[in-house]
């Protein structure tokens, strides 16, 4: 008896051991990649990679305006459509939920959900772009939108449901319509929850490429026009690093980074409005 | 005598094809404090929120029969309007918790957006919170929100909120089922100062409760009103067979 | 005063009403351009579906100026890719699964992980795809070179290591979430007759969370099989059918990056189109059924 026990849990100590290498040994790649994008990209960064256009190809220096000024125009613009879009249709799912609309718009969060972001870029090119014979910064930012609903759709519904009925009873008790019941009651008491979804949302799309490649398209000039193309933080590194060009890489290099930070920026601090809820994003 | 402030003719209500409030007529008279009692299930509190319209909110809730208020069908009325001019306290505590306990009371207007001014707000607020037996224990701390208030307190402050809108008639749906004893009396003490400004109808399962607050109470049993008389009477000789079991505890 | 009050709830109910319809009308809004996706990408290919048939998935050949457009190399391309970098990536995701949902669930290492597997997720891809042009590739020429391949550096072998990096925090995520619903009662009677931590996963947890790890492996697919940028920047990007896993390829999504806005004819533009479409099928029927799946084992 005795040595089949002890072989046993020896077996077992050993898959323990195996189960924490390969859970911690993701640890390396995200280490290796992050150290090597701040390695190169850290030193890029001063006054006049913030304040200019780059510079034309095999020229030294220059910077990223074009593509910093770009990407938030694009977020910006993408989140005033997406955000109360999101915010609404997450409210009718959550107050609604066995209508056969909730049904089959559940269905369709759950398919933009997954619907790779170069298939959105087709389509929005098709919509918005061909028709008018022009890239432009419009039709990357409703790209961009639509693949934020999901995230923002889906927190704002989850958070509701996570309300007590008894709020909502409360306030049609005393006579309150029910626009003002979910807007002034309902909403401001899931707030952060649903502010979670929207900075995760942002988080998502800052450094989505694929659908501004046939839409907002990318530029070499500071740009604020929504109908002329425009460029932004991922597309310029995307351009500049498949470029044969030195000095395009380092841009691209200084680009990251700031990405980086932005992205990172914005995790943490839906992490920590998160926890307040504990919903699954 | 009689000054009849709620009245129900031929009220029915149902849940999809489930008949769970059957023909009931009742008439209450202003001032009045009249319990509804009878076993779990037996629809009194969806009779209960009847009466304001709320029962209408729950999908596929549906009604048939008359219910006036000061001599109006509500169902003639704004829905709105109706839920405005009657007040309402759950069963569990439910003040706003992103809302002060000041904000609480006067939610009723600012929720509506009625622009009033800081000393009307002030005035409404004292007036209710003292009716509500909670002036003296939240007054220095008005601007605090009411998590720190014990179930009774937080209770009293939704009596205030109901009360703040001064309403004729208070429904309350079994108000002190949550609370500990000593809360459960505050409130029930509560009733018999209310009682002289407004008119209450409290949903209760607690027999004791409805014999010890009540002017008249009303016995509900399978959806049906099946007895409606003086507590005192009611408790002492009931008329029907079906209210005599339920009091004696052959049922519950 | 009456009158007033009865007046603004009058008037209150009309902006119900008119909420009410467009919390109905941004429902509706989703169901629609869900709608409008699929039709235009259908009615946009029609050009290329009428004049290539089906004859589109099995052609070998994919070259605009001949006008003649085969899908095959680019569906082998993503199914290798996607498929290898699921076996790369799946004992990862497992492991952290397994040691989040069973070892520790709790607790200051425990979150580390946590972060850690968030901010894999968080990184952007095309990050992903410079970093491993500049590491990765380099590193991938030089094995090559040992073993006497010819040292692309790109290909599909390169391009499926950085993409099994990128979904594995998707199966883990979920993995965790289904192997911390396996009741106790269960694991305890296991314990109880004497088993070793091991054998209750292997005899208890792993039968039980099974249908659910597979859903996870789906979905883990379906992300891998939409990703484009960093499998673009290193998959090499040509057209013929990838001869061996280091040789370079394409997969669906990234043709469709690198050729759509050289398209210059409407047979090469449908023709890209179509791939899309049958990239959106794909990846939305493997999503559905993954979800399907879950939301069945998340609620028994």
């Amino acid at each position: 008896m005795e040595p089949r026990i002890g072989f046993r849990n020896t077996k077992s100590a050993i898959f323990k051991g195996v189960v924490i290498f390969f859970a911690f040994a993701v640890t390396i790649p995200l280490i290796i990649v992050l150290l090597y994008i701040i390695k190169q990209g850290i030193g890029q960064v001063n006054w006049t990679f913030l304040t200019h256009i780059p510079a034309p190809a095999g020229e030294k220096g220059g910077g990223i305006i074009n593509a910093l000024a770009g990407s938030f125009i694009l977020v910006m613009v993408a989140s005033v459509i997406a955000i109360p879009l999101g915010i609404l249709a997450g409210i009718y799912l959550s107050e609604n939920p066995r209508t056969k609309l909730a049904y089959y718009s559940g269905l369709c969060v759950d398919i933009l959900q997954g619907i790779p972001s170069i298939v959105v870029g087709i389509v929005f090119y098709l919509w918005l772009v061909k028709p008018f014979h022009s890239f432009s910064a419009l039709s990357g930012a409703i790209a961009l939108a639509v693949m934020m609903l999901p995230i923002v759709i889906r927190a704002t519904e989850q958070t509701l449901l996570l309300l007590p009925p008894s709020l909502k009873e409360a306030a049609l008790s005393l006579g309150v319509p029910y626009h003002r019941v979910i807007l002034k009651v309902i909403v401001p008491c899931g707030f952060s929850g649903i502010l979670s979804g929207i900075t995760l949302s942002i988080a998502r799309v800052i450094g989505e490429t694929a659908p501004l490649l046939f839409t907002a398209f990318g530029s070499m000039f500071l740009s604020t026009s929504l109908v002329k193309p425009i460029e932004s933080l991922p597309h310029i590194i995307y351009n500049y690093a498949t470029s044969p060009y030195d000095d395009w890489h380092d841009l691209a290099w200084g680009a990251s980074f700031i990405l980086l930070v932005f992205v990172l920026t914005l995790n943490i601090v839906t992490k920590v409005i998160t926890r307040k809820w504990k919903i699954q994003l | 005598m009689e000054n009849p402030i709620v009245k129900a003719e031929n009220y029915n209500s149902y849940f999809g094809d489930n008949h769970v409030v059957k023909d009931v007529n009742i008439s209450i008279n202003k001032n009045e404090v009249i319990a509804v009692m009878g076993p779990s299930g037996c629809g009194k509190t969806t009779f209960l929120r009847g009466i304001n319209r709320m029962h209408e909110l729950i999908p596929g809730a549906t009604s048939k029969g008359k219910i006036l208020l000061d001599g109006q069908n509500v169902f003639d009325m704004n829905a709105i309007y109706v839920r405005y001019k009657i007040g309402m306290v759950f069963q569990r505590p439910n003040p706003f918790p992103n809302l002060s306990i000041y904000e609480n009371v006067v939610a009723g207007y600012m929720l509506n957006g009625l622009k009033i001014s800081k000393a009307e707000k002030d005035v409404i607020v004292e007036r209710s919170l003292t009716s509500a037996a909670l002036w003296k224990e939240v007054k220095d701390s008005l601007h605090k929100k009411g998590t720190f208030l014990s179930g009774g307190q937080q209770q009293r402050l939704c009596i205030a909120r109901a009360i703040a809108m001064q309403p004729e008639l208070i429904l309350f749906d079994e108000p002190t089922s949550a609370l500990d004893p000593i809360s459960t009396s505050s409130v029930e003490a509560l009733f018999h100062e209310l009682k002289a400004n407004y008119t209450l109808i409290i949903v209760t399962h607690n027999m004791q409760q409805a014999a010890r607050v009540s002017d008249r109470t009303a016995f509900f049993y399978m959806g049906e009103l099946v007895e409606f008389d003086d507590t005192k009477q009611m408790f002492t000789a009931p008329k029907d067979e079906r209210t005599q079991n339920y009091i004696t505890g052959r049922f519950s | 005063m009456e009158n007033k009050r009865a007046q603004l709830s009058d008037q209150q109910l009309k902006w119900e009403t008119f909420f009410k319809w467009l919390l109905i009308g941004a429902s509706a809004i989703l169901v629609l351009v869900i709608i409008g996706v699929i039709v235009t990408l259908i009615k946009e290919s029609m050009l290329s579906i009428k004049s290539l048939g089906f004859g589109f998935l099995w052609g070998k050949v994919w070259d605009p100026v001949q006008n003649i457009y085969g899908a095959y190399p680019f569906l082998i391309g993503t199914l290798l890719t996607s498929f290898t970098a699921l076996i790369i990536s799946v004992p990862f995701s497992y492991a952290i699964a397994v040691y989040l949902g069973e070892y520790n669930p709790k607790g200051w290492l425990s979150d580390l992980l946590k972060n850690i597997i968030d901010l894999i997720a968080a990184v952007p891809s095309i990050i992903y795809g410079f970093w491993g042009i500049f590491v990765l590739v380099p590193l991938v020429r030089q094995l090559e070179t040992k073993f006497h391949i010819l040292p692309y550096g790109v290909g599909i072998f390169t391009a499926s290591i950085v993409l099994a990096v990128m979904i594995i925090p998707y199966g883990a995520s979920l993995g965790v979430t289904l192997i911390r619903m396996v009741p106790s009662p269960l694991k305890e009677g296991a314990y109880a007759l004497g088993a070793t931590r091991f054998e209750v996963i292997r005899k208890v947890i792993m039968p039980y969370t099974r249908s659910g790890l597979f859903a996870g492996v789906l979905l883990s697919l379906g992300r891998a099989l939409g990703e484009t940028m960093a499998v673009t920047m290193l998959i090499g990007n040509t057209s013929a059918v990838p001869t061996s896993i280091f040789a370079p390829g394409n997969t669906m999504a990234s043709v469709i990056a690198n050729e759509f806005v050289e398209a210059d004819h409407a047979e090469y533009l449908s023709a890209l189109i179509e791939l899309g479409l049958v990239l959106l099928l794909v990846t939305v029927v493997i999503n559905l059924i993954g979800k399907r799946i879950i939301s069945r084992a998340t609620n028994h």
